[in-house]
């Protein structure tokens, strides 16, 4: 399903993070545990992939909407942003150190955090599951 | 017929800070007397595959206690109307009182993350007093890269955070089994405990300007961290192993911040060694 370069173990890096931001809401969604976890959850956020920003729309726990940014109103609670080759290290199914969790990658400076914060932090190990929801097609493929 | 664990546990009450505290401990084997010191916001259970494991018992003498405010040990009376903060001077204390209480001999003692700190402090201050420590996911400097005033406020479940932030320090190749058990203990720490431990970890314990001190010739120091850790990375272990002199430092591959609880098989494989070392040539 998605393309890992063998011998380097890397995604494709032109094509890859966006076939998993398609992926997302899918990925996801498919995880009745996840979604019932994050049931009382409904807002909007931010995730910052290299230069493009998708906002990620969650309505009582599932992903309703991922879509590019538009206009400088769109806007989302919390923003969550790190370089295209961080995300596409992030998603593998056996990620590099640093890039294995969204708290490794600020720790490493390599993602960056903005916003309200609040029900990120209340939510926490919902949103990391939520993003590293796509590894599972990594395993797949 | 049930089958028992070879650990055996119990309570006891020891003074620290000129308070009475009830404390747990849990030990087996015989031996070498070997102190275990578990990570901040969790407990002794951590260590749980080390007290079971025959190879490292049949030479040691294995105790594992939960810090005062931690797992089955008790807070000091009046807890209720004070915060929780662990300083160098108290967890040093802490350790010693530990020691004494059980009149152990020239003990090793093994601490992970703020464990592993305060095993280099006691190298440092105490290098007659033990055998040798090692310092699992320990260092001489630390850099926070969050607010720990998120761990314990009303509107965020403490456990809950706790167990998340710390999820990130496992590897991806831990096994899910262990993994989870892992964040359990953080899932029940009490309130602020963890933070009260963080304020040790990555403020008050920092002594890179002293590290260099240690006397390796009088305590060995084995410094063992693993390739996950993302704040005690392997590059800053190579830096704290750099200033103190004679230590001896291990990166163990696919393992995060918890070895002893989170990979226990292959973290055996590295320390193992470290333990015939210490017993053979006395470090």
């Amino acid at each position: 399903m998605y393309e890992l370069v063998r011998g380097t173990s890397r995604w494709n890096k032109t094509e890859g993070t966006a076939t998993v931001i398609e992926q997302l809401a899918e990925r996801a969604n498919a995880d009745d545990w996840l979604v019932h976890r994050g049931r009382r959850i409904n807002l909007k956020f931010l995730l910052g992939i290299g230069g493009t920003d998708y906002i990620v729309a969650i309505r009582d726990g599932r992903i309703a909407s991922v879509s590019p940014r538009k206009l400088p109103t769109d806007t989302g609670a919390f923003s969550i942003r790190a370089a295209n080759d961080v995300w596409a290290d992030f998603w593998l199914a056996e990620p590099p150190r640093d890039r294995h969790d969204v708290f490794s990658m600020v720790a490493a400076g390599l993602a960056t955090l903005d916003g309200e914060l609040l029900p990120l932090m209340q939510n926490l190990q919902y949103f990391k599951d939520l993003l590293a929801a796509p590894r599972a097609a990594a395993v797949e493929a | 017929m049930v089958e028992f664990e070879p650990i055996t546990g119990r309570y006891f009450t020891m003074q620290v800070a000129g308070e009475d505290v009830r404390v747990y401990v849990e030990e087996a084997g015989s031996g070498i007397p070997l102190v275990c010191l578990h990570t901040a916001g969790a407990d002794s259970r951590q260590f749980r595959h080390l007290l079971c494991d025959p190879a490292v018992t049949e030479h040691y003498r294995v105790l594992a206690f939960d810090m005062p405010w931690h797992g089955k040990s008790n807070p000091p009376v009046g807890y209720q109307n004070r915060d929780y903060q662990l300083t160098t001077g108290l967890y040093r204390e802490t350790v010693n009182a530990f020691c004494a209480a059980m009149e152990l001999d020239n003990p090793v003692v093994m601490g992970c993350s703020m464990g592993g700190r305060i095993v280099l402090h006691l190298a440092l201050e105490q290098p007659d007093d033990f055998r040798a420590v090692i310092a699992l996911e320990g260092a001489d400097r630390l850099e926070p890269y969050y607010d720990t005033d998120w761990l314990n406020r009303p509107d965020i479940h403490g456990g809950e955070i706790a167990a998340a932030f710390v999820s990130g320090q496992v590897a991806p190749q831990s096994p899910d089994e262990f993994r989870h058990e892992t964040l359990w203990h953080y899932k029940q720490g009490g309130p602020g405990i963890f933070k009260g431990d963080l304020y040790f970890y990555w403020t008050d314990g920092h002594f890179d300007d002293r590290s260099a001190q240690i006397d390796t010739s009088r305590c060995p120091v084995y410094l063992m961290s693993g390739e996950y850790d993302s704040s005690c990375t392997p590059e800053r272990t190579e830096a704290t192993a750099g200033r103190i002199k004679g230590s001896k430092a291990k990166v163990m591959a696919d393992i995060g911040h918890f070895p002893m609880s989170e990979n226990p098989e292959l973290f055996r494989r590295h320390f193992m060694p470290v333990l015939e070392e210490i017993r053979k040539t006395g470090g």
